[in-house]
């Protein structure tokens, strides 16, 4: 019983950096703009973070730091591709490949360090409940930030009239700048949202989940972000649900391997994959579904008067 | 075929194309003594040079820590022992690859009368080079492949697991230890078996537990394999990969874990019980020396150990009981006299099958071999590999 409640425990941590980065994407691609470029934001802010929590021992600022650096290099990606149009994919990849760079050129002097140590998190009152406490009530305050973002993104993408505006920019900018939207502008906010999303993702990862920095810490859970947002079929909920899945398919690789069942891990790690690609099937085959779920001019640029 | 050398390998072929590119262009040459003009290919006789040019190539950055960090320790070693009777030189960052063909030619046209390439993955374009110049000696870390002018070398990581492995044993109050494996090669099952077989030469009631990652490079992964051993019950772990994260993530759970390939006693000072190093320098003054002597051989393969000072545990943290400090002191003593040998029969695997005799040591060719666990590591060797 103890170790299944420590598996929900880990799946929690594991999940937590997929979601946050996998709703600010959400948030981009709802607005129309795909993204590439998660796994850079994602590096440059782990290191960002990771040499504030360094130097002032606070993770609040930690996260500030990251998500203000990612987002600002998020809206140098949204004025290529939103002003300039170049080519989405393209820009997105190289922001990858930037960030990968830069963090590296940036992090040489911090491989290695450590942070001051901090007291494990525990909810008042409710982190001693047997089981419930320890599988839920024990994490780092982000855990249950990014719960309460995903819930948060729900209800502003399908309850509020800002989100309707935000979903009308991604489906169609067109219609959306005959009513008088500002779609250009927007799309930036949608990306620099993002990019902050990001920026809390990759500050997760050094400063609490490793937490340490070396070159290429975030280790591909940019794509897997990415590959999330289409799993979840762009919804909030799903996102964070589908992020718990893929976390928790994880941890439970390393559960197993300590038990007397034999599974293949290999085959284990791949489940995340084949579910996305089998949701992907699945909502393509239906134009109807498609056209609800799938924000249409994801990935098209927007000239504003042609 | 040894972990570093299939980490390096696999962690550059994971990287995308265009980040190989982007290392290929940071790939940079550099000289510590300012390189007298490129000499003609070796093929044409040159008059003896004032010193021996020596030429290292690194699969990765210096840096501070870690694989490539070692090998330049090494290099420096030579540069101490020898003064200015050769000249050191080292291109960093070299991908394995068509690019590390290139980089070798580079330097055996420059007149480097020995070359020592340190990755695995260096194999094929450096048997290639050795052929067009057979006036130039080449060594090559960790691969298996040997010529008139070429040899191989590498060291023996698992005596630093037996090691640890003593110290484990006396440190463990759960009797259950873990281990953080990469991929299960023969390598990375040395390790494990040795760390094994250390702590049940002190505590057979031990148990060690083993979670493959399958890949070599992930630190929140390694803290996610770590984190569930503790969650297992192991209280002393060790791992094969570079970073510090299982280390922290015992410190974290106020376990105790080791540091691998270099000094992470600086990371985790509770938990850090020792460091498992390595140093190329001994071996690499050998190779000189030979060279200069004129005595260097080909087809040599050279594997040195804790006896000829190429592995070592440092650091034993202070908290470790004396006893027990004694016994893996005496250990790494039985290591380095050459009296003391992990593998020694009677040797069973964990189902029960013997794989050495009494009395039996392991030899080169049954340690290349290693595919199993011995008695004492639970579970099973995953299959494929």
């Amino acid at each position: 019983m103890h170790e299944l409640a420590l598996l929900v425990a880990a799946t929690l941590v594991a999940g937590t950096p997929l979601a946050l980065a996998g709703l600010g994407l959400l948030v981009n691609e709802r607005a129309g703009v795909l993204n590439l470029g998660a796994e850079g934001l994602m590096l440059v802010a782990a290191i960002g973070g990771f040499a504030v929590a360094h130097a002032t021992g606070s993770d609040t600022l930690a996260f500030a730091a990251a998500a203000a650096a990612a987002a600002a290099l998020a809206a140098g990606f949204g004025l290529l591709v939103i002003w300039l149009n170049t080519n989405q994919y393209a820009t997105g990849l190289a922001l990858t490949l930037f960030g990968y760079g830069f963090s590296a050129f940036v992090g040489v002097a911090y491989v290695g360090r450590k942070l001051a140590e901090r007291a494990p998190f525990e909810v008042p009152g409710l982190a001693h409940i047997p089981f419930l406490g320890t599988a839920l009530f024990r994490q780092h305050p982000m855990v249950y930030v990014t719960m309460g973002l995903a819930l948060a993104l729900a209800w502003f993408l399908f309850r509020s009239r800002a989100g309707l505006v935000l979903r009308a920019v991604g489906e169609n900018p067109e219609s959306a700048h005959a009513l008088g939207y500002d779609v250009r502008w927007l799309r930036l906010a949608a990306v620099a949202f993002g990019g902050a999303m990001c920026g809390l993702a990759g500050a997760f990862l050094s400063v609490v989940y490793a937490p340490l920095w070396v070159e290429g810490l975030v280790a591909g859970r940019g794509w897997i972000a990415l590959a999330l947002t289409p799993f979840a079929t762009w919804r909030p909920p799903r996102v964070l649900l589908g992020a718990y899945l893929f976390g928790g398919v994880t941890m439970l690789q390393f559960q197993l391997q300590g038990t007397a069942l034999q599974i293949s891990t290999e085959l284990l790690a791949m489940l995340p994959y084949l579910a996305t690609i089998a949701v992907l099937a699945l909502i393509s085959r239906n134009a109807a579904f498609i056209r609800i779920n799938m924000p249409a001019s994801l990935g098209r640029p927007f000239h504003p008067g042609s | 075929m040894t972990d570093h050398a299939r980490r390096r390998l696999l962690q550059w072929a994971g990287l995308t194309t265009v980040a190989a590119a982007a290392a290929l262009a940071g790939c940079a040459k550099k000289e510590e003594p300012p390189a007298p003009a490129a000499q003609a290919p070796a093929a044409a006789p040159a008059p003896a040079p004032e010193a021996l040019k020596a030429a290292w190539v690194y699969v990765g950055p210096i840096g501070d820590a870690g694989w490539t960090y070692a090998h330049d320790q090494g290099r420096k070693a030579v540069e101490a022992e020898f003064g200015d009777k050769v000249k050191t030189s080292y291109v960093e960052k070299v991908p394995e690859g068509a690019d590390a063909e290139r980089v070798i030619r580079d330097l055996a046209a420059q007149g480097n009368k020995i070359i020592f390439a340190t990755s695995f993955g260096f194999m094929e374009p450096m048997v290639k080079v050795a052929a067009e110049f057979p006036d130039v000696k080449f060594e090559h870390a960790t691969g298996y492949k040997t010529s008139a002018n070429m040899n191989v070398y590498d060291i023996k990581l698992y005596q630093d697991a037996y090691v640890s492995g003593v110290l484990a044993g006396g440190m463990t109050k759960t009797n259950t230890i873990g281990f953080v494996g990469t991929f299960p090669i023969p390598e990375v099952l040395r390790n494990i078996n040795a760390f094994s077989l250390g702590a049940q030469s002190v505590n057979p009631k031990v148990k060690t537990k083993v979670v493959w990652i399958n890949t070599w490079f992930d630190p929140p992964k390694e803290s996610d394999a770590a984190q569930s051993l503790v969650n297992g019950g192991a209280d002393v772990l060790l791992q094969n990969t570079d970073s510090s994260a299982v280390l922290q993530t015992a410190e974290k759970n106020g376990k105790y874990a080791f540091g691998w390939d270099s000094d992470m006693s600086a990371v985790a000072p509770k938990a850090h019980l020792a460091s498992n190093v390595v140093h190329w320098g001994p071996y690499y003054i050998k190779a000189v020396k030979d060279v200069l002597d004129g005595t260097w051989k080909g087809n040599q393969r050279t594997i040195w150990g804790a006896k000829e000072g190429t592995t070592e545990v440092v650091k034993m943290n202070e908290a470790i009981p004396e006893a027990v400090r004694k016994k893996a002191e005496e250990a790494e003593a039985g290591l380095k006299a050459g009296t003391l040998s992990p593998f020694t029969g009677p040797l069973s695997d964990n189902t029960g099958k013997e794989r050495l005799a009494s009395g039996q040591v392991a030899e080169q060719d049954w340690l290349d071999k290693v595919d199993f666990y011995v008695k004492g590591v639970e579970g099973k060797v995953p299959a494929g590999n």
